[in-house]
């Protein structure tokens, strides 16, 4: 909104806090101090909320501020219309209600993965008109500057009488939401599981909180973290083990972050065993950007992981993070403290990002973008980019920017982007692809590019059964192209390579296989895992890890 | 099910082993069996698979480990439980090393 200097001084400079103050006071009436009974929920929104409000409700990678959602879907539309929802996940149906019920018509937002098809019917129907997809560090930038809302659903896990909050171990994104609603005269309203008298910690200051209500059920969550070491497959396996040594131990990688596929969870499992014997101990690994994934616990346990940083928690996970305050940020009180934020930039800073893909085009591009569906970016982008602010050095840093040198004089590090995939996807569809699915999606949707998650130009290693290519080491477009061909298996993609030319990158390294590096196929299997099942797993931890029912199976 | 068989020009020594089996049908898996046969210094190959249409795809997958591993003599079986590229090269790589070692 625009207003002409002579409107400006007519209208004052505290618009927006007088705003606030006429919301509080409508809603004033519903209020015990700050609580407000779970009852008067749909009330309380109708009275604090104008049309076209930008709105967020907190819904993370796990936590959801879902009683408030749904409260949302039920308020009258003839008083609440033309809401512009900022918030980074659309996880649950009631996020979309709002949508089919004219609450809301404007979206910008990070992931949709559950909804994404839905999402995008609603997006065909003309019922959302999605500003952007953003990175989630990209969308919590825009609430301190030209998407700030003016008011904000969070979650907690308890408050007291004077709405100090306690977050608990999933504190996620909580503080960016706060930070931005609280200091631009928005309303904050809380849902949270219990009321109590003394918090275990204070999290959120009281006096930043508009109202709390405690919600019939806990917040939704969902364990999303955890794999079980059951469905690791031996290819999985033989790529972990060139990843120990054709990156971790050539780089001496000793901080990063882990995807949360099998892929990954393989590499952390086999930590124990191969990598110990190889005298990797101390040498790579060392701190992690990541939440506390079940499948860690051996690699902790056995000295290899020693510091790690948590976007989020993982249910079952919060006894054995208590008992490891060496390795895990915890507060006071003795329960974690996690922050997305921080997490995020943690790992954007680290020497190297692994995960996987759905799709790797002839440059290096990825995209997890398949047709008729959207489902956004998360945190990838920003996990898996180089890192161009960086500064101080490493040895992996210089060296990886050793190899991207080409005679400039300056020396410069490199952040080591790696992305890990099997050539073929389930039903023998090939990951490595001459165009992108992402493209059509941009036409269907009408996006201004196509959703890239990762870019060929940040991605440093791409690893396949197959083999490593190494795009530092290549020359031009044409070399990669063929160093990808090169471990692109028998996919179209890998069967068009110009096997001459991948000798001579062979020869530079800019294609390594197994033999190359060092691996032993044979060694290609489940013995290698220090952990073959979730039981394991819970017996490393000495019980301290207590899987959801849905995963113990014994 | 699909029945696939495969002749390949051999490409050097006979193995040392009479055989290797490596794999487990049954656990989502692929079963490969590799045989010391007397096939005048040929390879053969016989693919038993659940997925249909993929027959070039198997001969190319099998002439390349023919050839990295530069058998002779050997009769490769393939029992498929709708494994990828990946998991039968695997597999197959694993049994060429068992079969070329010295019989302990």
């Amino acid at each position: 909104m625009h207003m002409s200097t002579d409107g400006r001084k007519a209208a004052g400079w505290d618009t927006i806090h007088r705003s606030y103050r006429a919301r509080m006071e409508r809603a004033g009436r519903l209020a015990s101090g700050k609580v407000v009974a779970a009852d008067d929920a749909v009330s309380l929104l109708e009275s604090v909320l104008e049309p076209g409000d930008r709105l967020c409700i907190e819904g993370n990678n796990q936590k959801h501020a879902d009683f408030l959602a749904a409260s949302l879907a039920r308020v009258s539309s003839d008083r609440v219309h033309g809401l512009h929802i900022v918030q980074s996940n659309l996880a649950l149906p009631a996020h979309l209600d709002v949508f089919e019920r004219g609450i809301a018509d404007r979206l910008d937002f990070c992931y949709s993965g559950p909804q994404g098809l839905r999402l995008a019917r609603l997006v065909a129907e003309g019922r959302v008109r999605v500003g952007a997809i953003h990175t989630y560090l990209e969308l919590y930038s825009r609430y301190f500057s030209d998407l700030t809302p003016r008011v904000s659903f969070i979650a907690a896990d308890a408050a007291d009488a004077a709405g100090n909050l306690y977050t608990g171990e999933n504190t996620e994104d909580t503080p960016a939401i706060v930070e931005a609603t609280a200091f631009k005269s928005g309303i904050l309203i809380a849902q949270v599981n219990r009321i109590v008298d003394e918090l275990p910690r204070v999290d959120v200051p009281g006096d930043w909180v508009s109202f709390v209500v405690e919600a019939p059920k806990p917040y939704y969550i969902e364990p999303i973290f955890t794999r079980d070491p059951a469905a690791i497959t031996d290819v999985q396996i033989l790529m972990a083990m060139m990843v120990i040594r054709g990156l971790y131990q050539k780089y001496g990688v000793t901080r990063l972050n882990h995807g949360i596929g099998f892929d990954t969870a393989a590499i952390e499992l086999i930590l124990p065993t191969y990598a110990a014997d190889l005298g990797l101990q101390g040498e790579i690994c060392r701190y992690m950007s990541v939440n506390p994934c079940p499948t860690l616990i051996p690699a902790i346990e056995s000295g290899f992981v020693e510091g790690i940083h948590c976007a989020g928690s993982e249910l079952g996970m919060e006894r054995y993070v208590a008992e490891r305050s060496d390795v895990f940020f915890i507060g006071r009180d003795g329960t974690m403290r996690s922050n997305r934020i921080f997490c995020q930039l943690a790992g954007h800073y680290a020497d190297l990002f692994i995960g996987s893909t759905l799709q790797v085009d002839l440059e290096g591009n990825s995209s997890t973008a398949t047709l008729n569906r959207i489902t956004g970016f998360g945190g990838a982008p920003n996990f898996g980019s180089e890192s161009r602010g960086r500064r101080h050095g490493s040895k992996s840093w210089l060296q990886a920017g050793e190899e991207a040198n080409r005679g400039r004089r300056m020396p410069r590090g490199r952040k080591l982007v790696v992305q890990i995939v099997e050539t073929f996807r389930e039903g023998l569809e090939p990951t490595f692809v001459e165009r992108l699915d992402a493209w059509d999606l941009q036409q269907s949707f009408d996006l201004p590019l196509p959703p890239v998650m990762a870019y060929g130009d940040d991605i440093t290693h791409i690893v396949t059964e197959e083999g490593i290519a190494n795009l530092l080491l290549c020359d031009d477009l044409l070399e990669r192209e063929q160093a990808i061909r090169g471990v692109a298996g028998y996919t179209p993609v890998g069967l068009g390579r110009d096997r001459a030319v991948v000798e001579r990158l062979r020869k530079k390294g800019a294609v390594a296989y197994p033999d190359d590096l060092g691996v032993d196929k044979r060694l290609a299997n489940r013995d290698l895992l220090a952990a073959r099942s979730i039981k394991d797993l819970v017996h490393w931890s000495g019980g301290l890890y207590r899987p959801p029912a849905r995963f113990r199976n014994w | 099910m699909d029945h696939l068989e495969f002749e390949f020009e051999g490409r050097g020594h006979s193995p040392r082993r009479g055989h290797a089996l490596v794999g487990v049908v049954g656990s989502g898996n692929l079963e490969v069996l590799l045989e010391h046969a007397e096939l005048g210094g040929n390879c053969s190959a016989v693919v038993d698979t659940s997925i249909r249409g993929f027959d070039s795809l198997w001969e190319r997958v099998l002439a390349d480990f023919v050839d990295r591993h530069r058998l002779a003599d050997v009769r490769i079986s393939v029992n498929d439980g709708g494994a990828t590229p990946a998991v039968v090269t695997l597999r197959l790589d694993q049994a060429a090393a068992e079969i070329r070692e010295e019989q302990s």
